[in-house]
Order: C-alpha cells, then structure tokens, then sequence
C-alpha cells in the first residue's frame, strides 16, 4: 500500500505494510534517524513527533493512518537559512540535553506547547513533556530551556586561558539538538543482517537444542555456545565467568541462548514454537538468603557458598569503643534492583574489513570492549577496532559487554554486516542492575556527639554473574562509615551469586545503597542527644588534614564541612518553613532531611590511567584526541575547556576524535567518575607538553600568547611575535598520561584506595500524604565540593541528573524479573517528580586534579536518597529500612507506628 | 500476508468482520502489546470512518463516537457532568497518549485499572455495539465482563458511547492515584456523579477502578448517600461495608489491604470535593 503525507513540509511517499510504524518508516525507510526509539511501546517519549500539530508517540502510530496527514520531526526543526531555531538555541545553552537521545522528543512536544503559548508556566511546561522521560537531567534544565526560550541565549565563547570555568556550550551539542548525533542504531547500513537474541524465560534451567538444520536453512545462521571461540566474558581478568551464549544452562531469566541471524524480517517472523529448546526449570535462588542458605544449589558450581567475594576495613578498637558511647544506633536497610534505564537500549553494528573487526555500538568502555572481543574471539586485539556511536545514556549498565559480541561473531562468519537492537524488555532483562543490598550498621558517639566507632556490614546479591560484583564489594567497606572521622571501624562487604540479573555497576558502585544506612545512623544519634541532624554531621565531618579508616591522610580538598555551611541558611529556612506547615492539621505533613556522602574517584586501589594526545596538523587543524567516551556527561566538553587552557588556544578552535581506538589512546573507562579527574588532568598534560614543543620551536618564555591563524602560529612574547608555519614545519604532538597515585589494601584494609574523594550534602523537604503513603519531594537544594567547576552548567547538570536517580531509587524503582521489564511497570521519575534544585558548588582544590578538579558524575546520586529517607521521617516518625517506599510501604509503616503507640 | 483494511464507511468495515481481525483505533493498546515481534494481525482500522468521530449533544444526552480521543473530549465544550471525565483524560499517561488513545479503546482493552471505566461508570454510559446482525446497546456496568474480557463478539465493533442527561443537575469528580505524576497506571481510582436538587442528593453515582477485576459501581454507598444533604458531613457517611464487594489485588504497584485502605480515603476526598 502507498501512502502520501506531508513529511516537514515536504511531499513524502510510503510504500509498505501499512501496520509499519511511523517511527520504523521515518527510521528505516525516509532515513529520518533523528527519531528516536527507545521502548516502541509509548513509554518513553523518544519518538515524539508533530502530528497535524499534535503530540504523539511515532512508535504508536500506523503508516496506514498516515494519508494526507502531516508529521514534523526534529530535522524540521532548524530555520530556514540552516540556523538553530531558538528553541535548540536554548536547549544548547541551558544544557539541556545531555546524552541527547531524548531531546528530539523533548524538542517536538516543547514545540507543540510554543507555539500555543510562548511564555508557559512551569506547571505548563511539566504537563506538555509529561510524556517523554530523561535520565540523565533530572529535568531541570528542560524546563529552563523551555520557560526561557524567548530570551535569546548569547553563546559562550572564551578567550584564550579562560575556558576553565566557562559555563561554554557542549562542543557535540549541535549535533544532539538538531536530531543528527548518531546512536548506536541510528547508523546501520541498510544491507546489515539482523540479529534476534533467544533468551532464557527462566531464571533456572537447564536446557538441551534440538535439531537446528531447519532453522539454519531458513536464516543466514544461528549460532550457539558451540560458535563461539571462547565462552566467557567478564570485567575481571581471571573472572570471565559470563557466557556469550548460554551452554546447556541459564542462570537468570533474560541470559541468551541462541542468535538467529538473517533479514530483520526473517528473525522476527520465526515463531518461538519453531525454536528447538527443550527446557528443564530448576528451583531458582532469589535474594541473599536463599543463596547462604546451607546445601542451597550453586549457581557457580566453583564458587562455594555462592560466595563472590568478601572483605573489609579493620581500624582501631571497635568493641571497646562501644563500650565507651554515650549512645548508639543501629538499623538494617534493604534496597532493590535498579534498572539504568538510559533511554537508548543497546544497540550496533560490525563489520568484518579483512582480516579485522570493526565494532560500532554505544558502549562506556570502548578499550575494555576492544580487549573482551579480542579474548572472545580470539582474535589478536590489534585486529579489533571499536568506534563508539553517541551513548544514548549508560550510568554504568554500558561497561559490560551487551551487543557486542553477537554482532562480531556473526560479522565476522557471515563476511556481511550486521546489526543488533535491543528491545526495551530485551534490554531490561539481559543488562546488569544496582546491587540488591542488606546493610546492618551500628555507629556511636560520645555525650558532645564525636562519633567513635562504627561497624557495617554490607551484603549484596550480585546475581547470576560476577561482573562488577567484587568492585562493589572493595568500594563500599571503604565508604561506608561516611564521609566523618570515626576513629575505629570495622566495615564488611560481602557478595553472593543467585538467580538473579547480573548486578553490575551503577552510579556509586554500591556506595548510595551503605549511604542510606549510615545517613540513617547520622540522624538516629543526632535525634537522641537532640543535636540538629546538620550540625551533628558538620561537627563529624571528614577534613583536611584527617586520617581515614584506611589510614590515608587527606592532605588536601576534603569539602564537607563546607558544603554543611553552604547549606545551614537553607537547613534552617526550610525547618522553620516545614514547622509553620505542619502547625495546619491535616492529613499533608512535610519534613527536612539532610544526606551526606563522600567518592573516591577512579578505581579502587588499582591503576587506571589514561592517556590523551592533542595535535596541530600541518594544515592547522587542532585536534583532541580523546579515547574517554560521553555519555552524556560532558566528558567531550570538559576535555576541550582542560586542553584549551593549557596548550593557550580559544576552545573554540578545537576539533574533537572521539574514542574510536583505532584514532585515539586509551583513556580507560567512563566510569568511578574518573574521566574530569584522571583523562582530564592527561588532557592538561598533553595541552601543556603540546605548549612547552611550540615555546621550544619559538624560542619563548612561559608566559607567550599564542594564536593560531590557518598553518600560522603565532607566539607573542613580550614585544616580540614569532610565527611558525605550520605547513613547513611538520604536525606537532602533545601527548600526557596520568594514573592516579594509590596504593593496594592489605589485610585489614588499610592503604590509599583513592587519590582524592568528592564529598557532599543535600537537603530535601517533602510532603508525604500520610493516609495515602505518597511522597512529593518538594525541593532540594545540593551542595558538591566539586574541587573546580571546569563547566559549572555541565556540573549542575551531573548533580540534577543523579538527584533524579536517587529519588527513584528512594522512592519508585524495584526491578523484578518477569514483572517490571518495561518503562510501563519500571518507573522512573517523570518531569513532574523532579522537584526544583538549587546547586551550590563548592570548590576546595585538589591538587593532583586538572585545574584543581575532581570527578562528580556519581556523587550527585548519593545523598539524595538518605537526604528524603531522612525527610520522610522528620514528617512522619517512620524510618524506611526498605527501599523503594513505595506508597504502600509507607502507608503500612505509618498505620504500625500508630498502632505501636 | 496480512492485509490492513482503513474503510470509510462503518458497513464496510462491519462487513470486513466476516472473518476475524484485530480493531485498531489510536494503536495506544496495541502497540505496546506487540513489541519486538512481527505484526502478523489483520487489520481493521476504523480512523477513516466519520461516522464514528466527534462528541456532540443527541436528544437524549450525548454521544461519544468511537474514535472521539481523550485530547478531544478535554477540549469538548461539555457541561460540569463530564468534569470527572474530563480529569480523568487528563490523567492518561502524557499528552502523546491523549492525543491518539480513545475512549471506546479504553473501554474495549477492559484493563482493571483503566482510567475511563469509573467515570464511565458514575455517568450511567451506555455501549452501542453494531455488526451486520443489527445494533444493541448494553450498560457499561454490563459490557466489561472480567479482566481484558468485554461482550465484544468476534463481529462487532464498538460504535458510540452513550451518557444520558441526569433528570437533575449532576456534577462529577474524579481521583486518580499513582506513584508517580505522569504515565503512571493507577494503584486506584475513584470517581463520582451526584444530581443536586435543592441541596440535597437526588442521586449518586459511585466508581472504584483497580480493586477488583473489573470496575465497579458501589450500590451500597450510593443508597447511603441519596437523599442526604450536601454537606460538610457528607465524606463521614461512607463506611467500609460501603465497599464489600471490591476485591483488590496484591501486585506490584501496592498490596490488597493497601488498596481497601486508601479506597476509603479517595472516596473521602472526592465527595468532599463535591461540598460547596
Ligand atoms: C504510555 C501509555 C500510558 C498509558 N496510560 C494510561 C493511563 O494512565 N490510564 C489508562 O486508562 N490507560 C492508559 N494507557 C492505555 C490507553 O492509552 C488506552 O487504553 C487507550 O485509551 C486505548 O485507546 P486506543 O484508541 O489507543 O486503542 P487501540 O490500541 O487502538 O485499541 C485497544 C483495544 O481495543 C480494541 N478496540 C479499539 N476500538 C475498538 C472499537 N471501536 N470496537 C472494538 N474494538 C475496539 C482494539 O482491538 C484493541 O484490542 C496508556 C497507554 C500507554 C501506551
Ligand atoms: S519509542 Fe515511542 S514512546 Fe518510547
Ligand atoms: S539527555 Fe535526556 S535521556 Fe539523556
């Protein structure tokens, strides 16, 4: 069937089922990628396009509605003359968008509100995006751009020396806000093979393949465990406990079995009685207690006691400092999985070029992918290439491995390429999740309220495979007496395997789940010597000058106390504001509550360094050369401001090669919220052994001004200008390296496990309805020391989009196999969840870092939900020892403190 | 192949359903069910048909023809009888799901915790089903008969929904809880319309949505309520045997005793709502 519509404007024509969806035809049809599809089901709002002027989901819309009809999409955005429109405009300066994958969606229902109404109301503008979800924001800035779009936003261009610190617009934002960024399914040839991933329904089974001869008849192939030259995978190099393709057995619902490759029409149209898969179901492990039950079944069979791993900080006399407390505090806290749920599922493509493989996917880790791909296929790793696409969102769950292997192998077979997406449910069941944890702590102090000693145990279900589950174990014992001086700690992290996902790494790396409880100790101890719960962690607080319990002397950049400071006109303003409200009956009761937390930045006590390039070409190109990957989180930009001040050119006259391995060096991973700290101070190394070659050339002295016209340098010094030309000269290459000084943990856990730590506070005030069990977060006001703002809008941006996450892990987010493995049942705070933030960014240099900066890409998540934790207790009495509290928890912890009373 | 029939007229498409095909109004149900997968469906698309659009006024009441979308009815020039309905299409996931999704789809995908069905219900509505045997109308009350399970056969399409003009002034509310702002299903809702004479309850019409199988009118609080007065006392005479026959569920977005509890809280506030 033909169908002829109005496509921005234009005649367009489509010929096809007509049951297409919209989405799918504007994708693979008219090659109008900047639609974006991130659960085809509604969900999410990625897809959101003008329809006769009206809203709505593409993913939802037939192409046999669409005759005569007129759709707008993002690439019909942009002015006449090839300009931003200045809702992008706008976009781009508030930094709005952040990985970009939703701001397509965001930009097109923005535009159906602007142009009813230029001037909306917050409230306006919260209902008219309602519909379409950002993870990385936290909203906050979305709204700005839109309420502000009538003031035309002046773009940012710094001088010479003056990028650090500048609020500069991203330097790949163009791209994402006018729908041309490229994700990893937005590049696909069109003549890619498919590939559709069997998976295990069952989180426990065994299963045996039937005759695959006529299925492979029917598909270019399908591959098995058989296929693949070595079956395993995982982060750790003597862990690979993962398998490509399950072999005979399915630790977790959702781990794939088979591969069938062929036409994206032929994998689908197989139907899933003709799969040859005879399963037999076992009892499955679910939680930590099944797992250390005695004689429960292994789900490692060479991991005794489904024991991952375990450890611990050992510092001071713990038992008789208990003994000496004036009080004591103790509590244990249980949290759920967490589902990242970035808004781009995994997805791309490979190619086999000769003797090589090429990778184009959306990835965190493109150097640790080019390695796992090499191992699995062994294959040499100089014949991997991995080129990252636009990382449409990661938060950790884009480190391990999802796409990659599968496409590469069937690539690499078949001598075609060929391409995997994944599905929205596929995506949720298959990838990692946030440790489930069980924490028991205790902490006392003395009558003056010095804390003196604490004991922790933190236990976590990392599920079906190891991944990142001994990372979250090593971190959290460090983290989790809290960011105070305690003189004497014992602390405990434990991981065990089930039947659950594998539990990898998300934002903070388990540490957010032992800040509930050590923040819930803070105010227990605080409440009963009737100390404020602000000042008990101010006088507590970590500085400089303090030895951890690790034993390492933090000599510089330790902020705490004053983000405390920043926030105590906030903390008291919003006590009085809450007490004034609660003097009113009724069945609304608001409360305060204050969260702190501290990070160490990069791995812990491991090295991971990285390493950057900065090149002026013969024809005066200056290029970037920068293998730490953006997701979002404005690693790109951060890495330009750094080199720019030190080599002493305008930013602007950079050119960005982004993470391809065969372009770039390896800058490790976008992780542990390194990239600022770690591959931003190598970026500063290669800008100034790139400055210190030209002064050499010149014959000049440190403090020379630099310009760069075409091939001509010029370097003024003094009175005196010097140019070279470039073109005569020869290519010029700044290179730096920097691993973070730590040293490995002994026994008792005592060393330098992190070179320097982020630290901060929130505060939040919600209004919980106590007979309903629901709670609004009102506000939230967020102090990061932060060392140096390199970009104080990209940082804001860091810590509203980890407040957003911290508030759906506080109180909506439960993944449970089989039942939440959609955006439908999975919920994650909405636009109109997200209260209003204030950030307040501290800098306490850190000397070791670029410019005096330290990392803030997880911090922000941290605090937020102890901070409403301890604010839903303020309003009600009732400390949630389980999260998410949802309404129903709350709503029966309420009813039983009444009843205990 | 399946084929994809968008007739304009309603007698071709009930001739199209000699043989059995998949209705598809806004997609908003029908999609997300057929993520991933082939579409394998033959389609009966009833958008092209005018016959079955708009929201206009009859002799009788009104009509709601079965591609009027949730956006349409929000903006439908409609008297305070249709506020709860209203408030309720507000309430539908985000503004992209208003826009196509509609009200008849609400009713024919017979979800529990489909928003329409209390409103629909406090209005008294009426279904008009049509197939090449002739027309019938059934009460709302009727038409859904269990879980995803409507009176729906194989032929018959749902053509209009039918609200009638209460014999007094009438006014309706609705409250929607879920645990987050937008896109959320509810954990509950609740909906009410009562006809006013001269401050005194002529009539109350009462809903409860997502604790039970299927939505149900609460006869026992509606006898409670007519012909008391309008009042600040109003919301006190609702009592938990009021809601006997509602048998919620434990599921993943709240437990049974959750349910039964809040219910009484809902339904507290919403005819509080009511008192001038
Ligand atoms: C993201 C999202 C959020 C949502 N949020 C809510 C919510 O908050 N509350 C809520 O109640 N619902 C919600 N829904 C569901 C809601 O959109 C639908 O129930 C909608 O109203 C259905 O209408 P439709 O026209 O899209 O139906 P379709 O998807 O086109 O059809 C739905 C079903 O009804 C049948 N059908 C439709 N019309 C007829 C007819 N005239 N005769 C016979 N059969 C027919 C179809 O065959 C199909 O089985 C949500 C959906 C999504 C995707
Ligand atoms: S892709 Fe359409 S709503 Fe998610
Ligand atoms: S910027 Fe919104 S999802 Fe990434």
């Amino acid at each position: 069937m033909k169908v002829a519509f109005t496509l921005n404007g234009t005649a367009a024509e489509f010929a096809g089922p007509p049951v297409t969806r919209l989405a799918a035809a504007l994708r693979d049809t008219l090659g109008l990628v900047g639609t974006k599809v991130g659960c085809d089901a509604g969900d999410c709002g990625a897809c959101t396009v003008l329809l006769d002027g009206a809203q709505v989901c593409a993913c939802l819309v037939a192409m046999g509605q669409m005759e005569g009809r007129s759709v707008e999409t993002v690439e019909g955005l942009l002015q006449k003359d090839g300009t931003l429109a200045s809702l992008q405009g706008s976009f781009l300066a508030h930094g709005a968008a952040q990985c970009g994958i939703c701001t397509p969606g965001m930009l097109m229902a923005a535009q159906e509100l602007l142009r009813a109404n230029t001037a909306p109301s917050r409230a306006e503008v919260e209902d008219v995006l309602g519909g379409v979800l950002c993870r990385c924001t936290g909203y906050t800035k979305i709204v700005d751009a839109v309420m502000d779009v009538a003031n035309l936003a002046m773009e940012i261009v710094p001088p010479s020396g003056e990028a650090v610190g500048a609020r500069i617009a991203r330097v790949d934002g163009v791209a994402k806000v006018t729908g041309s960024d490229r994700f990893g399914a937005d590049s696909v040839p069109t003549d890619a093979l498919w590939i559709r991933v069997v998976r295990s329904p069952h989180a426990s089974a065994r299963f045996a393949l039937g005759d695959l001869a006529p299925l492979r008849s029917r598909l270019a192939a399908v591959l098995t465990a058989a296929d693949v030259p070595f079956n395993g995978y995982g982060i750790y190099p003597d862990v690979k406990d993962q398998p490509v393709l399950a072999d005979g057995i399915a630790r977790y619902r959702g781990e794939a079995v088979l591969a069938l490759v062929g036409t994206r029409d032929a994998v689908l149209a197989i139907p899933d009685r003709d799969l040859p898969i005879v399963w037999q179901e076992l009892p499955p492990l679910f939680g930590i207690d099944a797992a250390t039950t005695l004689g429960a079944p292994l789900v490692q069979a060479d991991k005794p006691g489904n024991l991952l791993l375990n450890g611990g900080v050992r510092h001071g006399d713990t038992e008789r400092a208990f003994g000496q407390c004036a009080a004591l505090a103790q509590g244990t806290f249980e949290t759920a999985f967490v589902e990242h749920a970035y808004i781009e599922p995994e997805a791309g493509w490979a190619r086999r070029v000769g003797d090589r493989i090429e990778i184009f996917a959306t990835t965190q880790t493109p150097y640790m992918d080019r390695d796992e791909i090499a191992n699995v296929m062994r294959l040499d790793r100089a014949a991997v290439r991995i080129v990252p696409t636009a990382c449409g969102g990661g938060f950790g769950g884009k480190l391990d491995l999802s796409v990659q292997p599968l496409i590469a192998l069937a690539a690499w077979k078949l001598g075609r390429p060929v391409a995997l997406v994944y599905t929205r449910p596929e995506s949720m069941a298959a990838s990692t999740k946030r440790h489930p944890a069980r924490v028991t702590a205790k902490f006392g102090c003395d009558a003056a309220g010095k804390l003196l000693a604490c004991d922790v145990t933190a236990s976590f279900d990392t599920g079906a495979y190891a991944s990142w589950g001994p990372t979250v174990a090593n971190r959290v014992p460090v983290h989790a007496m809290g960011p105070y001086f305690v003189p004497n700690v014992r602390t405990w992290g434990e991981a065990f395997f089930t039947n659950g996902p594998p539990a990898g790494a998300f934002r903070g790396f388990g540490v957010p789940q032992a800040a509930i409880a050590h923040e819930a100790m803070m105010d227990a101890l605080a409440d009963k010597l009737g100390i404020d719960r602000l000042e008990f962690r101010h006088c507590n607080a970590l500085r400089a000058g303090d030895t951890t319990a690790t034993g390492q002397k933090l000599e510089h950049s330790a902020g705490l106390a004053q983000c405390l400071e920043a926030l105590r006109p906030h903390w008291r303003k919003a006590l009085d504001d809450v007490a004034a409200f609660n003097r009113a009956e009724g069945p609304k009761r608001r409360g305060v509550g204050v969260g702190c937390m501290w990070y160490g930045i990069g791995n812990t006590s491991m090295s991971n360094p990285s390493r950057m390039r900065v090149g002026l070409a013969q024809d005066g190109t200056l290029t970037l050369y920068n293998g730490a990957v953006d997701i979002g989180q404005g690693s790109n930009t951060i890495m330009t401001q750094i080199a720019a001040d030190a080599l002493g050119l305008p930013a602007a006259q950079f050119v960005l090669v982004a993470g391809d391995t065969d372009l770039t060096a390896d800058a490790g991973k976008t992780s542990a919220s390194r990239q600022t700290f770690v591959s931003g101070r190598a970026a500063e190394l290669a800008g100034r052994d790139l400055r210190r070659q030209i002064l050499r050339l010149a014959n000049a002295g440190a403090d020379a001004v630099l310009s760069l016209e075409g091939t001509t340098l010029a370097v003024r010094d003094g009175g005196t200008v010097r140019g070279i030309d470039l073109a005569t000269t020869g290519p010029l290459d700044g290179e730096g390296v920097f691993d973070p000084p730590t040293t490995p943990l002994d026994a008792n856990g005592q060393g330098v496990p992190y070179a320097t730590y982020a630290f901060a506070a929130q505060i939040a005030t919600v209004e919980v309805d106590i007979e309903l069990g629901t709670v609004k977060v009102l506000r939230i006001v967020a102090a990061h020391d932060v060392g140096k703002a390199i970009n104080p809008t990209l940082v804001e941006g860091q810590i509203e989009g980890g407040i957003a996450q911290g508030l759906g892990l506080a109180l909506m987010e439960e993944y449970l196999p089989g039942r939440t493995e959609n955006l439908h049942d999975y919920l994650i705070p909405t636009i109109g969840d997200v209260p209003e933030i204030e950030c307040i960014l501290i800098e306490d240099r850190e000397p070791l870092g670029p410019s005096g900066a330290k990392g803030v890409g997880e911090p922000g998540l941290v605090p937020t939900a102890p901070a409403i934790l301890g604010a839903v207790h303020h309003a009600t009495g009732v400390r949630a020892t389980r999260v998410p509290l949802l309404p129903h928890r709350l709503r029966e912890a309420i009813l039983a403190q009444g009843k205990a009373r | 192949m399946a084929d994809y029939l968008r007739p304009a007229y309603l007698e071709d498409a009930l001739r199209s359903l000699a043989r059995p095909r998949t209705v598809l109004a806004g997609g908003t149900d029908f999609y997300p069910a057929r993520v991933g997968r082939a579409i394998e469906d033959d389609i009966l698309d009833i958008g092209g048909i005018a016959g079955l659009r708009g929201i206009d006024p009859t002799p009788q009441g009104w009509r709601l023809g079965a591609t009027a979308t949730w956006s349409e009815l929000i903006a439908a020039d409609l008297p305070p009888l249709f506020d709860g309905l209203k408030q309720a299409a507000r309430e539908v996931g985000g503004r992209q799901i208003q826009n196509a999704g509609t009200l008849a789809g609400n009713l024919c995908n017979a979800s529990p915790a489909a928003d329409g069905v209390p409103p629909l219900l406090a209005l008294d509505s009426e279904i008009e089903l049509a197939s090449l045997r002739g027309t019938r109308r059934v009460p709302l009350a009727t038409f859904i008969v269990g879980n995803r399970r409507t009176l729906l056969a194989p032929d018959e399409l749902l053509v209009a929904i039918h609200i009638p003009k209460p014999a007094h002034e009438a006014r309706s509310a609705f409250l929607k809880l879920g645990a987050r702002r937008y896109l959320v299903i509810s954990i509950a809702m609740v909906a009410a319309t009562l006809e006013i004479e001269e401050g005194r309850i002529a009539g109350a019409r009462v809903a409860v949505g997502a604790c039970s199988a299927v939505a149900q009118r609460m006869p026992a609080l509606e006898a409670a309520l007519a012909g008391t007065r309008l009042d600040e006392t109003l919301a006190s005479r609702i009592e938990p045997h009021h809601l006997a026959t509602l048998a919620p569920i434990d599921d993943i977005r709240g437990s049974a005793a959750y349910r039964c509890d809040v219910v009484l809280t809902l339904l507290r506030r919403l005819l509080s709502g009511f008192v001038p």
